[in-house]
């Protein structure tokens, strides 16, 4: 697709390496390229210049740190300031005592209301507690108010229904009395797609407004809109005021600008993330990724926070020393695996890694049936190292048939699964002396990173190996260099 | 007989004959509405007198009335439709000519002479409507080549040449050599339209509004509801089968696409139909495991019906950014898209992305969706588009 923004901004600013201050010249040819890179990935070209604008300012004259070229340099002034413009993490919706909180959900056509309509109610019930009644205002699209009563049904939560009314406000007002009535703490009102510029049905929200007086009103924007993203929010935002914003259809590949322009033109954050058509793929917002998306360099950073939160860092440091001086044992090994899942899924993992980490070799596509296999790979794994005695776990070489024999009694496996796995620990050992010998921002990276086994070296083969233990475990996968399609 | 299009340039009869045929024996777990017959469109008659007589009667309406107009009132009811169609195309647009021709226009309207400035004025004009980085250059670039030949001089006529930049792009995907119903030949039955596109982008009502008009035509159309995922989908498309008096073959949700797809196959050959149009669930185009299931679809079609699906068109949404034309790449090389219908022009959306979908992939727009009701389709014309857009 498109050429990585830090590949072209390497090729315009190689020449203008090491000159202790961003000149002019750095920044101005470094801002071309990033304004371009907003506007493909969507950014409304008003917020565009206006951001770039005001960059500028902020990078001219700015030293360079000793660790990074003038163009990284530029990228990270641009990235924080995108974090900061896109705002807070921000997905807790905030309630009052009344019975009930009413939350509307409005937007144009087909950007995933009622879906994430059905997404949220099912996340506060588990999240926040909340006992959510559903409501569809959507007299108008056909089947709408059965597709929210499917959804309903599918997630377990209750909805209000009354098919012998088409009128909104009175469905409203009947919702609204059987909340009280039952003591629901929360009326989730689905709204029916409607253009910003349909004058009869902008007036029906006010009216619904009026009516429930909602503690939220959350607009659901697709992530592949272009630049008229900033007209309709900012239409809905003037009529009935919006308290934040649900962005959908993440999953895709869009770069998701309007996620910027809409957080310029209305000021409310971004409360939600729809990652998926399945009622459980909502996710909180996170500026840093979005706005390494936008800019096109994956999610690099959040993983390294992620895994810089959860991981000790002397643990790693020392881990680090070790594996340089290949004292790497089996135990430093489980104590990653452990890291590593602290994590969370392996398949969430996967999806963080941007390719750039993967030095242009890319990961292997995985299936959702290979992420499952792996993921109990890394159990079986674990078990395995778990039935060593602490002798074995720090020297290996004294693993003889006898105790992988008992080994894999011990872990409910066979001896070749421990066979496979001793051959996999000492290659990885192997690979992970060469890993870290790599300059420049990325080997920092890698570095931070030692708490995780074979992020990179070979690409996706230190990966499978070190984490699932067994390439065995993921035919035809493991081996294969294909290039992975970030999602 | 294949489809309605073809008919556009011909005289075509009323079907009269048609209503009694029309009750052909139910298929499987089809369920089948009633059928009412319906005078059929003539075709594309210029703009008459007629036009001027008030407002022209929705000739979409399921009534039986018009059967007994005559041909000269039914001609006369056409061109007053055709009329009405393109004013409401152009009322449509207006919306969107009002932020790139407005904007066009002031960048105009202070300009006297062409420099640097004005031409990086344009250049927002034209990314604003969403057309994107590269295509917008190409057309900056043409223009920036006349100018330094002389030939492009004063204002005016950079209008007139960014203007016939857009339509040539917009021309040149006609010509494009996509599949066309006038490349099928008569005698294959049904005609095979398949209705692809990312999660709500217009795909079902598009399908109720082109049943419509395709059965306003003569033919009888059956649709086929193979989005089995997407909660509650068959009961939306259901209804705009009862609306539009289409039949529907339908099976519970969860079912193998293909094999809905494979009875809605045997079922219009069985009965005779002239035209099969398929809804499909909303895929993202990076997911691999939904894209090979319209791969497979597509196989199923091809082998129960030759050369189906005749048509495939993807449905693109006004407001979709620069991600449209990855969709279109990734749709096109999976499942063979030959056309655009470009929805919710009515909003203030340019659809700026069909044009460089256009440019890129040479696939044509041939729909525009301008609004919610069984009537807001027209077929897209590129004039009539780049006029509005530049008054
Ligand atoms: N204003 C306007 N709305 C439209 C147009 N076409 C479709 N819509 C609306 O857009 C929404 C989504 O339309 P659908 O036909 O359900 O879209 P879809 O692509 O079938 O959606 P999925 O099957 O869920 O992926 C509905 O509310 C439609 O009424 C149009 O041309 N103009
Ligand atoms: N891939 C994906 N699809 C989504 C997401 N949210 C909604 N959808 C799909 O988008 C389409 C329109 O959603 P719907 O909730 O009906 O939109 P509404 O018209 O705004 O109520 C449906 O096909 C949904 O399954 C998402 O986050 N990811
Ligand atoms: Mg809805
Ligand atoms: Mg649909």
């Amino acid at each position: 697709m498109f050429e990585s923004l830090s590949d072209k901004l390497k090729r315009t600013l190689k020449n203008l390496r090491g000159e202790g201050v961003l000149t002019k010249e750095h920044v101005d040819a470094a801002l071309r390229e990033i304004r371009l890179a907003l506007l493909e990935a969507d950014v409304n070209y008003k917020v565009a210049k206006d951001f770039i604008a005001s960059v500028k300012e902020k990078a001219e004259g700015q030293q360079v740190w000793l660790e990074l070229k003038p163009s990284e340099q530029v990228v990270k002034i641009v990235f924080d300031e995108l974090v900061e413009l896109l705002g807070g993490q921000s997905s807790r919706l905030v309630f009052t005592r009344t019975i009930p909180n009413v939350v509307m959900i409005v937007g144009l056509q087909g950007s995933g209301k009622t879906t994430s309509t059905g997404k949220i109610a099912r996340w506060l019930a588990q999240n926040q507690d909340r006992k959510p009644l559903l409501l569809s205002t959507d007299v108008y699209r056909p089947a709408a108010r059965e597709q929210l009563k499917v959804i309903a049904r599918a997630t377990g939560q209750s909805i209000f229904e009354k098919p012998e009314t088409n009128d909104p406000l009175e469905l409203t007002r009947a919702a609204l009395q059987h909340a009280k009535d039952v003591g629901y703490d929360t009326l989730l009102i689905d709204t029916a797609g409607r253009l910003h510029i349909d004058d009869e049905l902008m007036e029906e929200l006010v009216s619904i407004k009026s009516e429930t007086h909602p503690v939220e009103i959350l607009f659901v924007a697709d992530a592949m809109t272009g630049q008229d993203a900033v007209r309709s929010a900012e239409e809905f935002h003037k009529r009935i005021g919006i308290t934040g914003v649900v962005l959908t259809k993440m999953d895709g590949d869009a770069r998701g600008g309007a996620a910027l322009s809409i957080k310029q033109v209305i000021g409310q954050p971004v409360k939600f993330v729809g990652v998926g058509e399945k009622y459980d793929a909502l996710e909180p917002f996170y500026p840093d990724r979005v706005a390494q998306r936008i800019l096109g360099m994956g999610d690099v950073l959040s993983l390294i926070e992620e895994v810089q939160s959860k991981v000790d860092q002397d643990e790693a440091e020392s881990q680090l020393k070790k594996l340089q001086r290949n004292q790497f044992t089996l135990d430093d090994f489980r104590s990653q695996l452990r890291q590593v899942k602290k994590l969370g899924s392996f398949s969430k993992i996967l999806k963080l890694l941007p390719d750039q980490l993967l030095g242009g070799v890319g990961m292997p596509d995985l299936t959702d049936e290979q992420t499952e296999l792996m993921e109990k790979e890394l159990r079986r794994t674990e078990a395995i190292i778990d039935s060593m005695t602490g002798e074995e776990r720090v020297n290996h070489l004294i693993l003889n048939a006898n105790r992988r024999r008992r080994i894999a009694r011990g872990s409910g496996t066979t001896v070749a699964q421990v066979n496979s796995l001793i051959k996999q620990y000492t290659e990885m050992r192997r690979m992970m002396q060469g890993m870290f010998s790599g300059g420049g921002l990325r080997g920092k990276m890698m570095r931070r990173m030692a708490g995780m086994p074979g992020l990179e070296g070979d690409g996706g083969d230190a990966m499978m190996g070190g984490m699932a233990g067994s390439p065995a475990g993921l035919p035809g996968s493991s081996r294969k260099k294909k290039k992975k399609r970030r999602r | 007989m294949a489809f309605w299009r073809r008919k556009k340039d011909e005289f075509i009869s009323l079907g009269l004959s048609r209503a009694a045929s029309e009750r052909a024996p139910e298929t499987q777990t089809g369920t089948e509405t009633g059928i009412e017959p319906q005078p059929a469109m003539v075709a594309r008659v210029e703009p008459a007198e007629a036009a001027r007589e008030g407002p022209a009667p929705s000739p979409w309406q399921t009534s039986v009335l018009g059967l007994d107009l005559s041909i000269e009132q039914l001609q006369a009811r056409e061109a007053a439709l055709e009329q009405e169609l393109s004013a409401r195309f152009r009322r449509a647009v207006a919306a969107t000519r009002e932020s790139l021709s407005e904007k066009i226009d002031t960048v105009f309207a202070g300009a006297k002479k062409i420099d640097a400035e004005l031409l990086d004025e344009l250049e927002e004009a034209l990314i604003a409507a969403d057309i994107g980085v590269p295509t917008t250059m190409h057309v900056l670039e043409t223009v920036r080549r006349g100018i330094s030949r002389k030939e492009i001089d004063d204002v005016e006529k950079l209008k007139a040449a960014i203007k016939a930049e857009l339509l040539s792009i917009l021309h040149a995907s006609e010509q494009g050599g996509v599949a066309s119903e006038t490349s099928v030949p008569e005698n294959i039955a049904p005609y095979v339209m398949m209705i692809v596109g990312v999660n709500g982008v217009g795909k079902t009502t598009t399908i109720g509004k082109l049943a419509q008009r395709i059965k306003a035509e003569g033919n009888d159309v059956l649709i086929c509801a193979a989005d089995t995922f997407r909660a509650a989908a068959s009961d939306q498309l259901a209804i705009w089968a009862e609306r539009t008096g289409v039949p529907l073959i339908q099976q519970k949700q969860g079912t193998d696409p293909a094999a809905v797809l494979f009875d809605s196959l045997k079922a219009a050959k069985a009965r005779g139909s002239d035209v099969l149009i398929v809804d499909t669930a909303g895929r993202l185009h990076n997911k691999s495991n939904l894209m090979a299931e319209l791969e497979k679809m597509k196989r199923v079609a091809g082998r129960e019906v030759e050369g189906a699906p005749h048509e495939t068109l993807l449905v693109v949404d006004a407001v979709t950014g620069q991600n449209g034309l990855e969709q279109a790449r990734q749709f096109l090389k999976v499942a063979g898209v030959t056309g655009i219908v470009l929805t919710k022009l009515d909003g203030t959306a340019k659809g700026g992305i069909a044009v460089a979908i256009a440019k890129e992939l040479g696939l044509p727009i041939r729909y525009a969706g301008i609004g919610e009701q069984v009537d807001d389709l027209v077929v897209f014309d590129p004039e009539q588009y780049v006029n509005s857009l530049f008054n």
